[in-house]
């Protein structure tokens, strides 16, 4: 009997190219998309989102074409409890929150792999650019993409090798060009969609507006510098990320920068250039690919944000923490993403930003 | 892979007769019916014909038929048809909670035009109570529509009593009669309702065609303004094959009606017994009498809808969960949860509609497959109680 697998379409070039792939290598493929969000609620629809309406219309096209069966699983419960609720709470509580980790680990990864179970499936393959290693004892690891400029591995950081053994990235290797050429090839009618983008739930409107609407009431504040002098007024903390220059609308000899943001005393905290700059961070809720750290103090490569570069770090393991020591200051390392740790392009692990270390 | 088809209520397939019946109208019948000359004439004397054989079935006159492309058209013409006219009248509409959505929607719109409605809630069997309409019945009321049966659970609704109710209030009454027509006799003669919808791709006929009886002397505001046709109450060339393979299907009907649909409750009585007897932990949704003889609906505990759905499906078993959203995927149905039933059974929930072509054969298959698939899926749910497992 054929193996079978779930593919998840979001309607895209890469996991259509990903579901047809695998097609190729002798898989029963089941494509799927995930109905998160009541999309028709708050928008008409907008491309470059991951799963619209007419993405699903694009996946449901690819799957006729590859001659498989394709359904919308409803996981709008899921979605709203395990991605939009801490969302919202993250923003209310002053940091910025990378939902897409969040909906990576307990959607596409955890409700997903649920679903193959209950469809007889044995894994779950999506379009992700990341690379599975698998070892002969059954351990799998994981490494960025050779492509740089596609990585995703840094979306990826929450899964263990468990759940890593149980997943497939066909296109993970590829580059673009390549994944498009094969598109064409086989005439999928995705081969020309442009690249997903920005987070899929917060569609026609500002953060702001999105998380009125959920509840969270903008309060005008103060800026204030590090010593708590007042500034000037601010429109509500919603509005502001660290690191964030333009829009503050406060004249000053030198620019201004968000340099932290205090949601109890309700303030957004400025200074220059250089008191965006940090030593380190501190980072909660860990987890690593391996099970286990390497050690209780060990080096790696962080990435402090999705496009970050990486900066060697020394990281030192606390109950429950991670208290990273960069080896030269970064800029704008934000309370509420993710810190993911390398070594060369294998993905460690990572954890939360709490706060970064002055 | 054996296939087996239990979604009766979302369609049926086209008969065999319908089929040869409509053959001529793909090819050399292909004219205008609004024409005049040779062409137009054969192919306007088989829509007529088609009519006739629908006046015969439901004992109407041919001219109370406006033929239409579907239920959810003839919904929208008995609503947006009797408010747009009767307006001035009044402003007020008594539905019920449990209406196809062509009926729910169509209420919604006009409330945004100014209409007030009151949709009328349903006993624990999913059954709307005549009093409940009574008392929902104000001043300026002008419209009442209730569907005869409705499609999740199969309920009938006593839509006698609730007709002749609106009769003494002299009000409009509509009847979405889409899941009873072949199901249920209907004599138009002695039925105390104005206004009826059918559709012909639920009774083995071709999809794209429908129907509105309006008793005779009842005026209706137009939805689709156009040409002549239909006497100007629905303009656009009619669907000449599917309103021929409408007659055929309803003339087959008249004849066969009685015998199929002891077949068919005796099929569907066999199945649900089977499946309460092999399987614990069901519910059934609806009431156990007053329902359509072809329709089950049963809340798996422990099981989501969803999943078991897909797992018929991949094992060739067409059956229905829920209802779809605009996506294409499942929640729980609006209908079980305005019966009042939890919000976990609703989740589990399958209906399964039987019909024309089944056999013995599929009921076992079935069966089988539906008591493995609960067993696969409750063994791997971490809320299945463990005594419920010995049991």
């Amino acid at each position: 009997m054929k193996r079978r697998i779930l593919a998840a379409m979001s309607g895209g070039v890469d996991s259509s190219v990903a579901a047809l792939l695998l097609q190729r290598e002798g898989f029963e493929v089941i494509g799927v998309s995930m109905d998160l969000y009541d999309f028709s609620a708050v928008t008409k629809n907008r491309e470059g989102t991951c799963c619209s309406l007419d993405d699903l219309y694009d996946a449901r096209r690819v799957c006729d074409k590859l001659g498989i069966p394709y359904y919308v699983l409803n996981l709008r419960d899921e979605f709203r409890r395990e991605v939009i609720d801490p969302f919202v709470k993250e923003y209310a509580s002053g940091r910025t929150p990378n939902p897409c980790v969040l909906c990576n680990e307990y959607l596409k990864f955890r409700a997903l792999l649920r679903k193959a179970d209950e469809l007889g499936a044995e894994g779950v393959a999506t379009g992700h650019y990341a690379v599975i290693g698998r070892e002969g004892s059954g351990r799998c690891r994981l490494f960025a993409a050779p492509d740089a400029m596609k990585d995703q591995s840094y979306f990826l950081f929450s899964l263990d090798s468990g759940r890593l053994a149980r997943i497939r990235f066909p296109v993970g290797e590829m580059t673009k060009q390549e994944v498009r050429r094969i598109a064409t090839e086989a005439d999928l009618p995705v081969y020309e969609k442009k690249e997903s983008q920005d987070i899929c739930f917060v569609t026609d409107e500002s953060y702001a507006a999105f998380l009125s609407r959920r509840g969270i009431q903008e309060q005008q504040g103060h800026f204030v510098d590090r010593e708590g002098k007042v500034l000037g007024a601010h429109k509500g903390i919603l509005n502001y990320t660290v690191g964030q220059r333009k829009g503050l609308g406060i004249a000053a000899k030198e620019p201004l920068y968000v340099v932290a943001i205090d949601a109890e005393r309700n303030e957004v905290i400025l200074g220059t250039e250089d008191a965006t700059l940090s030593k380190g961070a501190v980072v909660a809720r860990p987890s690593f690919v391996a099970g286990a750290p390497p050690g209780r103090e060990f080096r790696a490569t962080v990435k402090v944000r999705y496009r970050h570069p990486g900066v060697p770090a020394t990281v030192r393991c606390e109950k429950e923490r991670l208290a990273v020591l960069f080896d030269s200051p970064q800029r704008s390392v934000t309370p509420g993403q993710a810190l993911v740790l390398y070594d060369g392009n294998e993905v460690l692990g990572g954890g939360w930003i709490e706060c970064a270390s002055v | 892979m054996r296939k087996v088809y239990l979604d009766h209520n979302a369609t049926t397939p086209v008969h065999p007769e319908v089929k040869q019946a409509v053959a001529p109208y793909l090819s050399e019948m292909f004219g205008n019916p609004s024409s005049i000359h040779w062409a137009g004439r054969d192919v306007r004397k088989a829509v007529e014909d088609a009519r006739q054989e629908i006046a015969s079935f439901f004992v109407c006159q041919p001219l109370e038929i406006v033929l239409t492309s579907s239920g959810t058209e003839s919904d929208n013409l008995a609503l947006k048809g009797v408010a747009f006219r009767k307006g001035n009248a009044g402003k007020h509409i008594v539905t019920s909670a449990v209406e196809h959505p062509a009926v729910m929607n169509t209420c919604r719109f006009l409330e945004a035009q100014g209409f007030r409605v009151t949709y009328v809630p349903v006993n624990r069997y999913g059954i709307v109570e005549p009093e409940s309409v009574r008392k929902a019945i104000e001043k300026d009321t002008i419209l009442v529509s209730i569907m005869y049966a409705n499609n999740e659970t199969g309920c009938i609704m006593p839509i006698e009593e609730i007709g002749c109710i609106a009769r003494e209030a002299e009000i409009l009454m509509h009847t979405d009669a889409v899941q009873a027509t072949g199901k249920i006799p209907i004599d138009w003669k002695s039925f105390p309702v104005d206004l009826l919808t059918f559709s012909g791709h639920k009774i083995n006929g071709l999809k794209g065609a429908g129907g509105l009886i309006v008793r005779k002397g009842i005026e209706l505001e137009a939805v689709l303004h156009g040409g002549h046709q239909e006497r100007g109450r629905r303009g656009g060339t009619e669907n000449v094959v599917g309103i021929v393979g409408m007659g055929k299907a309803f003339s087959l009907l008249r004849t066969g009606m009685e015998e199929e649909v002891r077949e068919t409750r005796r099929l569907r009585d066999r199945f649900e017994k089977a499946l309460f007897d092999r399987i614990p932990e069901l519910v059934l949704n609806g009431h156990p009498a007053e329902r359509l003889p072809n329709t089950v609906n049963i809340s798996f505990r422990f099981v989501e809808g969803e999943a078991l759905l897909l797992n018929l499906d991949m094992m060739g078993i067409a059956c229905s969960s829920g209802s779809a959203c605009t996506s294409g995927s499942l929640e729980a149905s609006p209908i079980l949860m305005a019966m009042g039933a939890d919000p976990t059974d609703a989740q589990g929930a399958l209906r399964f509609s039987l019909g024309m072509g089944n056999t013995d054969e599929d009921i076992d298959y079935s069966v089988d497959a539906v008591e493995a698939v609960v067993g696969k899926l409750r063994a791997m749910s971490p809320i299945y109680p463990r005594e419920a497992k010995v049991r």
